[in-house]
């Protein structure tokens, strides 16, 4: 099978300055890859370029078959933005409503993502009555409007509860099985450990592209944290040659 | 354009409208208050508020509708849900019509109330049909509206968006035609005031105190607003951008 994500060459130009400068990787279909790395380093543009709204992106980006941003797409790519893109005046389910709308999802849909992530309680809640954990995860409950094939995710479990935090990777590790790809963005290294795959981007640039096991062997080291750093520090080591591998079962 | 996400989208509006009693009561309260005061105002001298009251009532909606949307639209630029839509299936026209009917809407209930008040209550005397002074006022509010989803993109905050009111509607209400015949301004300005919509609504609404007959002008006028509406509609969407920086 293809892969869900192949993207080559990706370089991004915002104002006068470069700022993703030719990454080449590939995203398996039906598994969790994690897009870490420092804020600022590069991943929510990435994830635009993905998701095909950011200008001035070359190099070859190809998105479940089609060249990023193309129409068709549209309906099969599932993407929450780090502040939630939501309509703050409206309730929960009126906002659920009205994305299963655009998106074309049967109505039951909005019942189906509301008890996925956990907020039957406040359907008829307004947003900007929510804290903010629980506006992320309205957030979060429109990408899942329609099951869509790819879903892009800017950071999603910041500042939620670790239970909920589990609840939520157990969900992501859920949809996966069921065929669904995931790219899930995220600042704190210790995410790593919730992901199939991982790719480490810093400053622009792709400077690791392996599983957690594969880079902690790389690098010698015992945790993501050590291990991104010992790859910062020498960066002799590049970025490790082992290809993409198919998800396990 | 798909009818299902321009029908989801004009109500998706319309409720946030809903959600926001302050609003719907300025857009309520507001005009017609300002209606009775000016027939309080000129209660003892005839004729002033059969002028100046029907002028008032076809013009008022477009400074409401105007910063209304462009606040509105604004908060969606701003806000990241326009660039969310985007990224979705929801075409540019099913999020500009949607705008457009939603307030159009809001603004038919704004003319008949304030009409309704200011027609059954304060006496106001219009020579031509009160429905279509009524017309005049939607169409006029439509127009706030596209104006205000256009200027939105030359905004960067609300309080930008805001400033644009006086900075590009007090000049067009002034060579209008509000302030006496457009023919007798120096011809820069009278040519000035044929390109802007707002005359042809002022010309369509003096066509109303003056003859009884909905005339060939009338309509002709009336097409004049309706083309600048779409052509300013069609400028907008020019200005929402799929991907940006």
């Amino acid at each position: 099978m293809t892969a869900a994500i192949s993207v080559k060459d990706l370089r991004v130009v915002r104002g006068r300055r470069e700022v993703l400068h030719g990454l080449t990787f590939d995203v398996a279909r039906g598994a969790v890859t994690g897009l870490l790395g420092p804020s600022g380093g590069g991943k929510t543009t990435l994830m635009r370029a993905l998701v095909g709204v950011q200008a001035k992106v070359t190099g070859t980006v190809d998105v479940l078959g089609r060249p990023a941003g193309s129409p068709e797409l549209r309906r099969r790519i599932g993407y929450v933005t780090q502040a939630p893109a939501v309509y703050t005046d409206l309730t929960v389910r009126e906002n659920l409503a009205y994305f299963a709308a655009v998106v074309g999802a049967p109505k039951d849909d909005v019942d189906r993502v509301l008890a996925t992530v956990d907020l039957e309680a406040y359907a008829g809640d307004r947003v900007d009555r929510l804290s903010g954990g629980q506006r992320s995860r309205v957030g979060l409950a429109t990408a899942l409007l329609g099951e869509p094939e790819l879903l892009v995710l800017d950071e999603p479990t910041v500042g939620l509860d670790p239970v909920l935090r589990r609840d939520l990777w157990a969900r992501f590790h859920q949809l996966a099985d069921q065929g669904t790809t995931l790219l899930v963005s995220s600042h704190v290294m210790d995410e790593a450990t919730r992901c199939d795959r991982l790719l480490l981007v810093r400053d622009g640039e792709l400077v690791a592209d392996d599983t957690e096991a594969g880079l902690l062997a790389a690098t010698g080291t015992a945790d993501v944290e050590a291990a991104f750093l010992a790859i910062v520090e020498q960066p002799e080591w590049g970025i490790p040659t082992v290809g993409p591998e198919e998800p396990g079962p | 354009m798909t009818p299902r996400i321009l029908a989801a989208t004009t109500k998706r509006v319309l409720l946030q409208l809903r959600h926001d009693r302050r609003t719907i009561a300025l857009l309520l309260v507001a005009p017609t208050a300002i209606m009775a005061l000016l027939a309080w105002m000129f209660s003892s001298t005839p004729g002033v508020f059969d002028h100046w009251g029907a002028l008032l009532l076809g013009i008022f909606p477009l400074i409401i509708m105007f910063l209304v949307t462009s606040v509105a639209t604004l908060r969606e630029r701003s806000g990241g849900t326009l660039e969310r839509l985007l990224a979705l299936p929801e075409g540019k026209l099913d999020f500009l019509l949607g705008y457009g009917i939603a307030f159009g809407l809001a603004a038919t209930v704004q003319a008949t109330v304030v009409g309704a008040v200011a027609f059954g209550l304060l006496g106001l005397d219009v020579e031509g049909p009160a429905l279509a002074v009524v017309l005049v006022a939607v169409l006029v509010a439509v127009l706030g509206s596209s104006m205000g989803l256009l200027l939105s993109a030359f905004a960067s905050t609300e309080f930008q968006a805001v400033q644009f009111m006086p900075a590009l509607m007090i000049p067009q209400l002034m060579v209008c035609g509000l302030f006496g015949d457009r023919s007798t301004l120096p011809r820069a300005l009278e040519l000035l005031s044929n390109v802007l919509p707002l005359s042809y609504a002022v010309d369509a609404m003096h066509l109303l105190q003056s003859g009884a007959t909905l005339n060939g002008a009338f309509w002709r006028d009336v097409a004049v607003v309706a083309a600048f509406i779409v052509g300013i509609l069609t400028l907008g969407a020019a200005t929402l951008r799929r991907r940006t920086p």
